[in-house]
């Protein structure tokens, strides 16, 4: 039992220390890539190429003055910053980045637990996320707070229906919740070939969920000053920013581990191929943002509701008549 | 594994799949039409009902419990999506004409109305509680949007909101008394729960509760009179022809649960459930008769009437007897006709400037129509239940029933009720025959398919009446898988 | 631990619940709603069943909640907030009603009496099989009419909110 309570604990210790740096260097990442897609450099002062500038930037808002409205709801304004980023972390309990290593003899999962319905804890979990955005942008009482948020919520609502339809063919195939036993039901074919309509339908609302470009609305710099985060600052401004990136990293991981094999691949080892995979859509991501102007909000809205959830239903059908008729 | 239906269980449900189908079509159609064309919707509608009505005819023969006991198929079943169809099609016929003077013309009500039945004769089929609170369900919602159809009527929007939290208030003790009962039983099929029950000491308080709690429930969607505060309003406010549903619809099914509920799940009970509807019975006819006389508005009247009538209703449920029981359905097949008929008039008086939904309205019909004011007598006195009208015969066998059973009291309050709901059914035909038309205003609401409906409300009144008969031997057939 | 567990999210479900209607800001209302099914959900995941525990937490405090938030952030709160509780009389019968059902409740579950008839899937049962599995499984045979009548009530609903609230044009 207490064997198990330390291996438990350094796992989480590894994954969250992982996981925040990995959230720091996407900051840099994200600058240097868009730069160089805009023929500039990017960060290049501090540290070797910059290297050290997520460190500067994190100094920096720690450091900041902490501003808090007189009109703002103080305790939902409190509140909002970390209903945004527990939810973010908390979804790499369930994602298997690897199989099984063995350390000084023991046998070790490279996984926090594997629970039998690990997909619907991401989602219940992720569902969760909305409540950060709207909370903050309700509580700071400014208009432009506020419409990013209404814009949050109705989109992530949205989307979250086709997202969660678009899995639906991949549960089907693998038989299982678990997305340790996904990851294996992938051994011999990845499930994007199996089932290409419902990754492309699940990327697309991966990065509606994740209010990131081209469905940025919620905080369409242009339109709404910068949205629902308008009036934060320093530190708590910080952890919608962290939120923002661990939840790309985390819907990165689920496709890895969805559509892509997970950990599975030849001659590297797992954990190098899980992360290559993972790298590989967080670069889509910053890609995507580089290259693609924002929606309208009415696009977006009749995209989601008539061409998205149709295809996916269409999907669902398509996947259970070949399976059936098999 | 053995499939999870089979082809039989397909035919027993064929009058909701047609239903369904035929509501959907409706929903279609009226998409199609240009505006202004809306009735077409309405007289598909008809259409759709004929078709049901031929389907249940056609899965009549089907006598069984299909979908693993969850859809009972039975005479009893039969008796009840009978009459709503019957209402169904009464409804689509005043509201045709009536829909267009209210400025609300639109083919989604009467998909509503096919909805709102096909909630009704699954809650009449259901042998389980899970079907049988969908069904409740499905009805309930189609009414609460009927309810505020005039968006642009304050009244109907409190209405709709009225019957809207009331509605969702009551479900919550109605399930609150199913899932005590699931949890004494094991089983929310209502044949399991009896054969469970039983077995079981019944000094249970946690069963008396449940009891209780599924009798407030129900309660609330027939309004007995604890439960009855919210229906005047939402009577008055609703459109008229949605008031004539509210009025006789979800009593209907309300009851047609209510009984398979009490005398299939909970029988072992009786002793207990007698003495809680012999008071329900006593107040509900009581304060609906006296609240009656105070109104001056008619859709008040009219519902505290139909509170007083919930009163007579469950009469037949304490004597217990089939004969009771079977007066029950003879009694709400009548009452359907003649509240119908009754609300059919005020929509009749219902026109361009006029809302006709004030006693006083009535003034000197007989100058101008004398036809008209005859019709409404014959539904007022049947109202009443005066000789040779069909109110008079279900009377008679409600009370006759509570006699035999030895409740003679109950019999006594009864009749002493009918004597005082003469005097305000008596105003409106006194203001009918002897004022004076206050000012010569537009003609009535020229409406064919409305005289339609008066037609055949006021031919079954009468021919029940009469020949009670036969709709007596249906109704007594109508229980045999019951009691 | 199971029962300690057990009795903090019993109780923070309660408080939650009682916070809702006593709270005069409708968002905070909403927000100790999301509270009360959170814990409920943990409830739920102590009967071991964690299939109807995610989709609480997905559909109850995720969707349907958002929804609520939506709405409500659309009114003007401080005329709400400003509205003071009428008719005193009516709390106090309330309030006195209340207690009596709580009193009459607890003497039906305090005693004890309570003892159900258990059903057919104990939590050992529902592991052994999957949880997912046999809810799955039962909602498309023993309870398939029900299951399938539920896509009526929300045709029903959609073309209910339809109807109240678009505007017609013609």
């Amino acid at each position: 039992m207490f064997e198990f309570i330390i291996i438990m604990l350094v796992k989480i210790a590894v994954v969250f220390g992982a996981l925040l740096l990995t959230v720091a260097y996407l900051t840099w990442l994200e600058r240097k890539v868009i730069g160089d897609i805009q023929v500039r450099l990017g960060p290049m002062r501090v540290g070797y190429h910059g290297l050290l500038q997520p460190i500067a930037d994190g100094l920096k808002l720690l450091f900041k003055e902490d501003i808090i409205p007189a009109e703002a709801d103080r305790t939902v304004y409190l509140l909002a910053p970390l209903v945004a980023i527990i939810p973010a972390l908390i979804s790499f309990a369930v994602i298997p980045f690897g199989s099984q290593v063995k350390i000084l003899g023991r046998t070790i999962d490279l996984y926090i637990t594997d629970v039998n319905i690990g997909i619907l804890f991401i989602f219940a979990v992720a569902s969760l996320g909305v409540y950060g955005i709207v909370l903050a942008g309700w509580s700071s009482n400014n208009k432009y707070s506020l419409l990013g948020a209404m814009r949050s919520s109705a989109q992530m609502i949205s989307y979250e229906l086709s997202m969660g339809l678009s899995i639906v063919g991949v549960l089907m195939m693998a038989q299982s919740l678990s997305l340790v036993q996904i990851v294996k039901a992938q051994s011999v074919v990845w499930f994007i070939l199996l089932q290409p309509v419902g990754f492309l339908i699940y990327l697309i609302c991966a990065v509606a969920e994740t209010n990131r470009a081209p469905f940025d609305l919620p905080e369409a710099e242009t339109e709404l000053v910068a949205g629902f985060h308008v009036e934060y600052s320093s530190m708590k401004f910080a952890l919608f920013f962290l939120a923002e990136y661990a939840n790309i990293v985390t819907v990165s991981a689920l496709a890895t581990t969805l559509f892509l094999g997970g950990w599975q691949g030849p001659l590297l080892p797992p954990v190098a191929w899980f992360l290559l995979k993972v790298f590989a859509f967080i670069f889509l991501f910053v890609w995507l943002r580089a290259t693609l102007p924002r929606f309208r909000y009415d696009q977006l809205m009749g995209f989601g509701w008539k061409v998205l959830l149709p295809v996916s239903l269409a999907n669902i059908l398509v996947t259970g008549l070949i399976m059936a008729w098999r | 594994m053995s499939p999870p239906f089979t082809i039989n269980d397909l035919w027993a449900i064929s009058p909701e799949m047609v239903l369904t189908t035929a509501a959907i079509i409706l929903l279609i159609l009226d998409f199609l039409l240009p505006p202004g064309r809306r009735a077409v919707v309405g007289y598909t509608g008809l259409l759709g009902i004929g078709a049901t009505f031929a389907a249940l005819g056609a899965s009549a023969g089907v006598r069984a419990e299909a979908f693993s006991g969850m859809y009972l198929s039975d005479p009893f079943t039969l008796f009840f999506k009978t009459i709503f169809l019957l209402i169904a099609a009464l409804i689509i016929l005043i509201s045709l004409n009536y829909l267009s003077v209210e400025g609300v013309d639109q083919g989604e009500y009467y998909a509503l109305v096919l909805f709102a039945t096909v909630g009704m004769m699954i809650m009449a089929a259901s042998g389980d509680l899970l079907s049988l609170y969908i069904g409740l369900e499905t009805m309930s919602l189609s009414i609460y949007v009927l309810a505020g159809f005039l968006r642009k009527d304050r009244r109907s929007n409190e209405a709709a909101l009225k019957y809207l939290l009331m509605g969702a208030f009551s479900s919550g003790i109605l399930l609150y008394g199913m899932t005590l009962l699931y949890g004494l039983s094991g089983s929310t099929n209502l044949k399991a729960i009896s054969r469970t029950l039983a077995a079981q000491d019944l000094h249970n308080p946690a069963l008396t509760l449940a009891m209780i709690l599924l009798a407030a429930g129900f309660g609330f969607k027939i309004a007995t009179v604890p439960f009855h505060m919210y229906l005047p309003d939402a009577y008055e406010g609703a459109p008229t022809s949605v008031t004539a549903f509210m009025s006789v619809g979800p009593k209907a099914a309300g009851f047609a649960v209510l009984l398979r509920v009490f005398l299939l799940a909970i029988p072992s009970l009786q002793g207990s459930w007698v003495q809680l509807f012999y008071v329900l019975s006593v107040l509900t006819m009581t304060v609906g008769n006296v609240v009656a006389i105070a109104q001056k508005n008619i859709k008040r009247m009219l519902a505290y009437s139909s509170i007083a009538h919930v009163g007579y209703l469950l009469i037949g449920l304490v004597a217990g007897s089939p004969l009771g029981i079977s007066a029950i359905l003879l009694y709400l097949l009548v009452y359907i006709l003649m509240n119908v008929g009754a609300f059919a008039m005020v929509i009749l008086l219902c026109r361009q400037g006029l809302r006709g939904d004030q006693i006083e309205d009535f003034s000197g019909l007989a100058q101008k129509s004398p036809l008209a004011a005859a019709t409404m007598l014959i539904f007022l006195l049947s109202l009443a239940g005066i000789p040779p009208t069909g109110g008079f015969v279900a009377k008679f066998y409600v009370f006759g029933a509570a006699i035999k059973a030895g409740y003679v009291l109950l019999a006594v309050i009864a009749v002493v009720n009918t004597a005082i709901s003469l005097f305000y059914y008596m105003r409106v035909a006194m203001v009918m025959y002897m004022r004076e038309e206050p000012s010569p205003i537009t003609a009535l609401s020229p409406s064919r398919p409305l005289h339609w409906a008066l037609a055949i409300a006021i031919l079954g009144i009468l021919i029940i009446g009469v020949y009670p008969g036969p709709f007596l031997g249906w109704a007594w057939v109508s229980l045999t898988g019951l009691l | 631990m199971e029962l300690g567990l057990f009795i903090v999210l019993a109780l923070v479900a309660m408080a939650s619940a009682i916070a809702v209607i006593i709270q005069r800001n409708p968002v905070y209302s909403a927000l100790y709603l999301i509270l009360t099914f959170l814990s409920l959900a943990g409830l739920y995941l102590q009967l071991q069943a964690q299939f109807i525990a995610a989709i609480q937490v997905i559909v109850y405090a995720g969707a349907i909640m958002v929804l609520f938030l939506f709405v409500i952030m659309l009114l003007d709160l401080r005329k709400e907030e400003q509205r003071a509780v009428k008719g005193g009389y009516q709390l106090l019968i309330g309030l006195l009603l209340a207690a009596i059902l709580l009193g009459e409740l607890g003497l039906v579950f305090g005693g004890g009496v309570l003892k159900g008839v258990p059903g057919e899937f104990s939590p050992e049962k529902v592991s052994a099989l999957g949880n997912t599995q046999v809810v799955g499984r039962l909602l498309f045979t023993d309870f398939l009419l029900p299951f399938e009548l539920t896509s009526v009530i929300l045709l029903v609903a959609i073309v209910g909110a339809i109807v109240l609230a678009k505007r017609r044009l013609d």
